[in-house]
């Protein structure tokens, strides 16, 4: 049951994005940070918990996901240690897929080669 | 003169009766498909980190470690960009697609070397979205803060 719930809140949190860039000027790029910046917004209001609740990993892994986990991250931090918590919160929650992303990043874009364009 | 005007606006409504029709519905059909799969292959490791006794919070740390290592991988050996020719935004979004974005261009500017090629291609679009998102996410902090 649970995969069927994240597969149909992923797919559609994808649909709104790919019908944003079949009807909208808005690139995939843009997209993308729209997203995170929308994530982040919906994270401090504790909107998108509700939507992780039902959806898992249907929720967290679209890069909306990233944004909220940033927002709750400052919110936990300011919690804990007041005003310097929104400085340090966001990326202390997100460290593992910032550095995995930087690491693997580099890791492959060194290893592999594009394909030669047929 | 007129009477060409009023022949190619003509021309143009004919013209325009078959086109083919827009691609959206299959566009996003393709996107709702793979993004969910990509989104279930996250659910796999977030149920199996769960059961081994992680919170689900905790777990989600190491569910967007694998899903980056992932979608990097599968950039690198060229998988990913043939799954996003049809997948679209289906393959964009999930976090795999933030990995995909900055392993793309950072093999394609290898030749520029591995400072001003790699390393600083590898954030055109990561580095847009950190900016913005811990950006964000600081003033939700601040305004957390002084609302509180």
């Amino acid at each position: 049951m649970d995969y069927i719930r994240a597969f149909v809140v992923g797919g559609l949190i994808c649909v709104i994005a790919q019908i944003l860039i079949d009807k909208t000027k808005l690139t995939p790029a843009r997209i993308l940070v729209l997203y995170v910046t929308l994530g982040a917004i919906l994270g401090g209001f504790g909107i998108y918990k509700k939507l992780i609740d039902f959806g898992g990993a249907g929720a967290t892994v679209p890069l909306l996901g990233f944004g909220n986990s940033l927002a709750q991250g400052a919110i936990k931090a300011v919690k804990k240690d007041g005003i310097i918590g929104a400085f340090t919160g966001g990326l202390t929650a997100t460290a593992g897929g910032i550095s995995a992303a930087v690491f693997f990043g580099y890791l492959f874009s060194i290893i592999f080669n594009p394909k030669t364009k047929k | 003169m007129e009477k060409d005007v009023k022949k190619q606006q003509e021309y143009k409504d004919i013209a325009q009766k078959y086109e083919p029709k827009p691609t959206l519905i299959k566009n996003i059909i393709w996107a709702f498909v793979v993004g969910g799969l990509i989104c279930d292959i996250g659910q796999f490791f977030l149920n199996l980190f769960v059961s081994r006794g992680m919170s689900l919070e905790q777990a989600s740390t190491p569910v967007a470690i694998i899903m980056v290592f992932l979608g990097s991988f599968l950039t690198g050996i060229g998988i990913y960009d043939d799954i996003g020719r049809f997948a679209g935004a289906g393959s964009v979004v999930p976090i795999t697609g933030f990995a995909n974005s900055i392993v793309a261009p950072a093999m394609e500017f290898k030749r520029e070397g591995f400072v001003f090629g790699v390393a600083s291609r590898m954030f055109n679009i990561a580095g847009p979205v950190i900016v913005y998102g811990v950006g964000t996410s600081i003033i939700v902090g601040l305004v957390y803060y002084f609302l509180k």
